[in-house]
């Protein structure tokens, strides 16, 4: 079929391919990631996002480079797909002082000013009034800047989810609260956490928008995200997106997933999988050609492995990091490091 | 006696307090069918169902006020809290409700019930997961406080608080699920006071208090001193609140040197309110400045290398003994 130059979405064929090509690396990287895990390179906690490719590259596209996103602890996906660089997100996992939080934070803690990455928070949910605090900031300073927050089902059930939306709401905030329904938290399956089982009860509660999308599709992620982040620009507000998708993996490395079948995890591994759901749409609509795709997937693989290269040369933390950073004016830091001899 | 790890330990004082009391119930975020984030729980709910083994919404603030108010309504509720990192959300309840009760509406409630909850560092789970607040918690009157360092001492430990009329905030640690010691025989019923602490090693030359893992550092640290001929007794503290004060008086009026050795953070924290105490009650038997160990100032990095830089280590301690037992003292 000939390659047509139709857009999809309102997205060049460009800017499709680089969304394929960004799915392609988080899923890539990530299992590089899983793979250095075992082999003993990384370790601590440590939360795959395979699965959910669809989620954080679809919103992501509908970012503009100066917005800000927040995060859980499941963000080497986020981070790769606003721009870090994937060395740098490697070297942060492997704890050397070339990663993006100089290896002091880890997998569940990246950061970069640059480009708008305010973290990775370990603490269900605390992302999502900081969130609230970094939309009252652009909104303050007359900035048009939109703040995307992205958190799990878990972080639902937690007072600081209602005390955010409602705050957010009541100022007319721009932030968009992106619920990753992945339908577990930890082994706790949704149905049994949430009084209701949707979303849009919530957001109307608050009387903000909300949408529920297919979290597979990333078409479907981005024109959704798409209007939220409008909305949120032209000053109306926050809205709650609820995207449904599945992590492929356990909750984290060292969860067998005892809590679901492993037929469950095939089908969706072989049905509704985001990355050849979002192919087959683009050759369905002769946008794209296969070989583009192995073209993409090659370069993934090649950049993921030259990332963990590049982490497995960097030096470690000098020593006398330990006591840096605690504070900007670190003399002001209570520290005994001198005591220490 | 048998040999069992501490996970086992725990998990058969729960079950035993289970069978022993119908009021006793246990809640916690994927404690039942995850079979808890440490395994603590495994097996239970199979064996109690669903009314006594609950899972909960992940909401650690509204799970502590449903066991304050489950204690208020005559249950005896253990509560699992699955890390005390996230017992900070639901620190308002502890500290101003379930701490004050009894106190403030005075003398009439009671809130007989137990906060589970592993702490410490040392598996680089970075800064957020790798805490200690026992030093918080053990600040508020209202409320015990408990560290157990062995399988024997958390099982009795465990049965001792499910019992207690009051709020006891017990505290395991992450790196001791795994470690083994022994306990007795399933069914022989033992408890393990609330407020007392334990000599685990006699020592003449010097005292090292400490409590939760740093107790097996600091026993590795006496064996390397006693090669150097210096004999140190070793006190397990069990309880941060309350302190069992008269255990370490006595073994100060006897060596006369005290290394306190904590993982937590220096400042304001429980060694220096040892100090203090000591200082206090013992002040004319001391022969040295109490050395103190403890994990860095600062929060816990992932690095490997770094944390374990940040944490402290049996060097620490025998450094800290030797720096205050002179020359003369020392047995060759
Ligand atoms: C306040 C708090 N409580 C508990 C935890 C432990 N914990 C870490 S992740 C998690 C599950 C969160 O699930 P969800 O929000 O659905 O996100 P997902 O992991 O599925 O991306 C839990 C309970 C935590 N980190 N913070
Ligand atoms: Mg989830």
């Amino acid at each position: 079929m000939a390659i047509s130059n139709a857009t999809l979405a309102g997205l060049t064929r460009t800017e499709l391919l680089e969304m394929h090509y960004k799915m392609a690396l988080v899923r890539r990287f990530e299992e590089k990631s899983a793979e250095e895990y075992t082999r003993g390179k990384i370790g601590g906690f440590m939360h795959l996002y395979i699965g959910q490719e669809a989620v954080g590259v679809g919103s992501i596209t509908a970012l503009r480079p100066e917005d800000k996103i927040l995060c859980s602890y499941r963000e080497h996906g986020h981070a790769l797909a606003k721009g870090m660089d994937p060395g740098a997100v490697m070297a942060e996992l492997f704890g050397k002082i070339t990663g993006c939080s100089k290896g002091k934070g880890g997998s569940m803690h990246m950061w970069s000013n640059e480009l708008g990455i305010y973290g990775g928070n370990g603490i269900v949910a605390a992302q999502m009034p900081i969130a609230a605090g970094v939309a009252f900031a652009a909104h303050y300073q007359g900035q048009d800047t939109v703040i995307a927050c992205y958190f799990g089902d878990g972080a639902v059930d937690e007072g600081a989810f209602h005390e955010s939306l409602n705050l957010a709401s009541v100022w007319k905030l721009p932030v968009v609260y992106i619920c990753e329904n992945n339908q577990y938290s930890m082994g706790m399956a949704v149905g049994k956490a949430w009084a209701v089982d949707s979303l849009l009860p919530r957001a109307a509660a608050y009387n903000i928008p909300g949408d529920q999308i297919d979290g597979m599709d990333i078409i479907a992620v981005y024109e959704s995200m798409k209007q939220a982040v409008e909305h949120a620009r032209n000053g109306d507000g926050p809205t709650l997106l609820e995207i449904k998708t599945y992590r492929f993996r356990g909750h984290s490395m060292t969860d067998p997933a005892y809590y679901r079948t492993r037929e469950e995890e095939q089908q969706w591994r072989t049905t509704r999988d985001p990355i050849g759901i979002f192919e087959k749409k683009l050759l369905e609509n002769g946008l794209a050609t296969q070989a583009e795709f192995d073209e993409n997937d090659a370069m993934a693989t090649q950049v993921s492995e030259d990332a963990a290269e590049f982490a497995d040369n960097s030096p470690d933390p000098a020593l006398e990091e330990l006591y840096t950073d605690v504070m900007v004016d670190n003399s002001t830091a209570l520290t005994y490091r001198y005591e220490r001899k | 006696m048998r040999t069992i790890t501490y996970r086992d330990a725990l998990r058969e004082a729960i079950r035993e307090e289970m069978l022993r009391d119908e009021r006793v119930f246990i809640m916690g975020e994927d404690i039942a069918g995850y079979g808890g984030t440490y395994a603590v729980t495994k097996g239970l709910y199979e064996e109690f169902g669903e009314k006594r083994v609950r899972d909960t919404p992940l909401a650690e603030e509204v799970i502590t006020g449903v066991a304050i108010g489950a204690a208020l309504g005559g249950l005896r509720p253990i509560l699992e809290l699955m890390t005390i990192n996230f017992s900070l959300l639901a620190s308002d309840l502890l500290v101003n409700s379930a701490a004050k009760m009894r106190y403030m509406f005075g003398g009439q409630p009671s809130v007989p019930f137990v906060v589970r909850m592993p702490s410490g560092g040392g598996a680089q789970r970075a800064a957020q997961h790798s805490q200690l607040f026992e030093t918080w918690y053990a600040h508020i009157p209202g409320l015990k406080v408990v560290m157990p360092a062995t399988p024997y001492d958390v099982k009795g430990m465990l049965k001792a608080a499910v019992r207690d009329p009051d709020p006891v905030l017990f505290i395991e640690h992450e790196l001791l699920y795994n470690v083994k010691g022994e306990v007795p025989d399933e069914g022989v019923e033992y408890t393990v006071p609330l407020d007392r602490g334990e000599v685990k090693r006699p020592g003449e030359d010097i005292t090292i208090i400490t409590f939760s893992r740093m107790l097996h550092i600091s026993l590795q640290a006496a064996e390397d001193l006693a090669k150097e001929g210096i004999e140190a007794e070793v006190i397990d503290l069990r309880s941060i609140r309350p302190i069992d004060i008269d255990l370490l008086v006595d073994s100060v009026k006897k060596t006369n040197r005290v290394v306190i050795a904590e993982e937590g953070w220096k400042y304001y924290g429980t060694g220096q309110g040892l100090a203090a105490l000591i200082y206090e009650h013992a002040f004319d038997y001391m022969d040295a400045p109490i050395q103190h160990v403890t994990g860095a100032d600062v929060p816990m990095p992932y690095s490997k290398v770094l944390e374990r830089a940040a944490l402290p280590k049996k060097s620490d301690i025998v450094d800290a003994a030797k720096a205050i037992v002179p020359a003369a003292l020392v047995r060759s």
